[in-house]
């Protein structure tokens, strides 16, 4: 069974992986890197246009078009300003979520999408628990699907308005984005990377803008790997260290529902990546502080750094509205798919 | 009594040293007589009434491939294979004979499922080989009986799906197979590393699936299952002890098991068709077709397995075709359930990629399929066409291109990433005993 070698041997060369399909439809928004620098600028520019135009004449834009809200996993900010967006442009809109539809007897995503088209649904705004789910739900459907988050993979509509809030105070009036926008920039995103879909949009978004992307955080949180996964994109795990060098910084949430089986010492944590106004006022007297939300006061942000002046929370929740107003407004508007695009 | 002649075929018989134009006589399910074209001896090489004559002028001959790894889902998920439809998609790819995992429901634990599923009544196109649950109810606690597993036809042991994890069971696993002459099939999951209390990993760990917010499966998890297994055989001091690792898919592992048989102990491995020629960016976005136990890994890992081929150390090629419905793949990732089909696939991918492009002799990739799988499992009379052997043969046109599709699949599943794919080799025939039990158009 050990066969003697043979000398005419060549280097066998299977074929790479084929080209993807997705997303099938111009108008899906299913991960950050679906986006070239030239949709960034229209949706960051369409997102100020709709914000600033009368809310009576906006609302003819979409009117009566039917926009479905698929849920499976609970959320405040992002189905109320989806929500909020998809009606503001005179959209109708209907909130399916798992606890209260057919989901709980067993509908598959993919029979629940092809029941949400057949009812008239134009375009599907989905959050599921399951990463690439919006994959499969466009894939099923081929109608414009927008990823309102998929567990720890992605949350593209996020990863836009952290950028709308970047550039709001880093490069005031800025909507046209280049590799060039964020050069210098270094945003430092804390704690809780590994299960975190903000993070990983964050960190397809931000390095195409020239912007440095600093990962912190324990090894338990934040593996070496993260640092492989593109350009731009660095680890320091110690926090005051990546605080000196970032004009901007991006805490996460703990994800207690997702650390089951990690070890982790939460009085541990916080003593070395809480964010304090000693040690902010210390570091980055002049970073502003965003948070994804739900914040957990007292965990990784204490309440004073999550009220206080460099806090620009809030305005991050306000930016959702207008982005997400631009990106669904793109799913219903672009040009009708002609098969897959390549 | 049913005679068969081959006619002015080109016979390879790796394990009889054969390589030429030959005449092949097969009567009662056995090879009767082997001549150079035109020259067979006995009554029947002439022809006659009874005599079926197969013409296989510019066809390649060899003995009936062999699958040691497949999982036919009978007993207990018919919906996605029964032991009837996945040998005859054996069949249609050149196998003449499946070893069958026995990951069923119920588990094969016993004598009696091992010889439910070879009875007549299953249908079976091919010859089905059963390999037992190791424990009970493959929990990898209870040693099985093997003596009486072997009685009712086992050809191995084996919990593939799951490991045999405690050091103890499985030291006690392959001390009671040896004494029965019995191997132990071990899938190297060190499911510690694997399984999480949020789910399962599903794609192999590093960038990629970091990325795609996938949970990892390192290569530790196998790598330190083989490593284990080599410690316990080598301290079994025992040479009948004979670990075979199923599906190899790690550089790592495959080192421990070219190191193992340096130091003169009975380990051996195969490798899957998927392992050595895809990666894990054929996952690409969540293609569950690309989505099996373990998973595609990093190019380096791949490499090595097309290394190990080419020089040796690894012993056979299987399929581990693991059919799976529709429906059941049209899920999220993390949801749909691993493993691919494989059995029409193998013989046309290891012929384009190895032979065609690798240049590994044609002799090499069918004795990978045939001869040293049937040496693994000791099928005696199997994969080889010497006079007395079993009539098991397979008749493919070696140089026809042609593609995959995977809605024409005689499988009642068609979860393959190689869908579409240029294949090499067309089997013309499938000769199962005699009998005849595949026919190309």
């Amino acid at each position: 069974m050990t066969p003697s070698a043979t000398s005419k041997r060549r280097p066998i060369h299977p074929p790479a992986a084929p080209a993807l399909a997705f997303p099938y439809h111009p108008g899906s928004l299913l991960s950050a890197s679906d986006l070239t620098l030239d949709d960034i600028s229209d949706i960051l520019t369409r997102a100020t246009a709709l914000e600033n135009q009368d809310p009576l004449t906006r609302d003819r834009i979409l009117a009566k078009r039917r926009v479905a809200l698929l849920f499976y996993e609970s959320s405040t900010r992002t189905r109320t300003s989806f929500e909020l967006a998809a009606k503001g442009l005179g959209a109708d809109t209907t909130l399916i979520s798992s606890l209260s539809s057919s989901i709980e007897k067993g509908e598959s995503l993919k029979d629940t999408g092809l029941t949400l088209r057949a009812l008239g649904a134009e375009a599907i705004i989905l959050r599921h628990n399951s990463s690439g789910a919006p994959w499969l739900l466009e894939a099923e459907t081929r109608l414009p699907v927008l990823n309102a988050g998929d567990r720890m993979h992605e949350h593209p509509t996020q990863g836009l308005l952290d950028l709308r809030t970047i550039l709001a105070h880093l490069q005031p009036g800025a909507h046209t984005v280049t590799a060039e926008t964020l050069a210098g920039v270094t945003v430092m995103i804390v704690g809780d990377i590994l299960h975190s879909r903000v993070a990983r949009s964050n960190m397809q978004l931000l390095p195409r803008l020239g912007a440095r992307v600093l990962l912190c955080g324990p090894k338990e949180l934040l593996p070496e790997i993260a640092a492989q996964t593109g350009p731009g994109i660095f680890i320091e795990r110690d926090f005051e260290t990546a605080l000196r060098q970032s004009q901007v910084v991006m805490m996460l949430r703990i994800q207690a529902e997702r650390l089951a089986g990690l070890q982790l010492d939460l009085e541990e944590y916080k003593a070395n990546y809480q964010l304090t106004g000693p040690r902010l006022a210390a570091q980055a007297p002049k970073a502003i502080v965003m948070h994804p939300g739900p914040i957990i006061r007292g965990l990784e942000v204490t309440a004073g750094v999550a009220d206080g002046v460099q806090s620009v929370i809030l305005e991050q929740v306000r930016n959702g509205v207008a982005i997400r107003m631009a990106v669904v407004e793109r799913a219903l508007t672009a040009a009708q798919p002609k098969g897959g695009r390549a | 009594m049913t005679a068969l002649v081959i006619r002015g075929g080109h016979l390879i018989d790796p394990a009889a040293g054969v390589d030429g134009l030959k005449d092949i006589l097969l009567r009662d399910g056995r090879v009767a007589e082997i001549a150079s074209p035109g020259k067979l001896k006995q009554a029947e090489g002439a022809g006659g009434p009874d005599v079926q004559t197969l013409d296989a002028t510019g066809l390649t001959v060899a003995p009936g491939l062999i699958d040691m790894h497949v999982h036919l889902r009978e007993p207990g998920q018919g919906y996605k294979e029964t032991i009837a439809t996945g040998t005859a998609a054996a069949a249609a790819g050149g196998f003449t004979s499946v070893a069958a995992m026995p990951n069923t429901r119920p588990v094969n634990d016993s004598p009696e499922i091992t010889r439910w599923m070879q009875a007549a009544e299953r249908s079976a196109a091919i010859r089905v080989f059963p390999i037992a649950a190791a424990t009970r109810g493959s929990k990898g606690e209870a040693i099985n009986d093997f003596a009486a597993l072997k009685s009712a036809g086992a050809v191995a042991v084996s919990d593939d799906g799951l490991p045999i994890l405690k050091d103890g069971v499985m030291r006690e696993a392959l001390a009671a197979a040896a004494r029965v002459g019995l191997s132990v099939i071990q899938h190297a999951e060190d499911t510690r590393m694997t399984h999480f209390a949020g789910g399962i990993a599903g794609m192999n760990a590093g960038a990629m699936a970091f990325k795609l917010g996938l949970r990892g499966w390192p290569n530790e998890a196998e790598t330190s299952i083989v490593e284990r297994d080599i410690r316990l055989v080598q301290e079994l001091r025992d040479a009948r002890v004979h670990l075979h690792v199923a599906h190899i898919s790690t550089a790592g592992a495959l080192a421990a098991v070219r190191q193992a048989r340096r130091n003169g102990l009975r380990v051996t491995c195969e490798v899957t068709p998927h392992h050595f020629l895809l990666t894990e960016e054929h996952v690409g976005l969540y293609n569950t077709n690309a989505k099996m136990c373990p998973p595609l890994r990093a190019e380096a890992d791949r490499d090595a397995m097309l290394e190990g081929i080419l020089d040796g150390v690894v012993d056979a090629i299987a399929t581990d075709h693991a059919p799976h419905a529709v429906h059941e793949k049209e899920v999220e990732f993390e949801q749909a359930p691993n493993g691919i089909t494989g059995l029409e696939t193998a013989l046309g991918l290891s012929l384009r990629w190895l032979h065609n492009e690798g240049k590994l002799p044609l002799g090499r990739v069918l004795s990978l399929l045939s001869a040293q799988p049937a040496a693994l499992l000791n099928l005696k009379g199997r994969g080889t066409l010497a006079v007395g052997s079993f009539a098991d043969v397979v008749i493919f046109d070696p140089n026809a291109e042609w593609t995959y599709h995977a809605r024409q699949t005689l499988s009642k599943s068609r979860n393959t990433p190689f869908d579409g794919w240029a294949m090499q080799g067309k089997v013309r025939w499938t000769i199962s005993e005699g009998r005849i039990a595949y026919t190309s158009e």
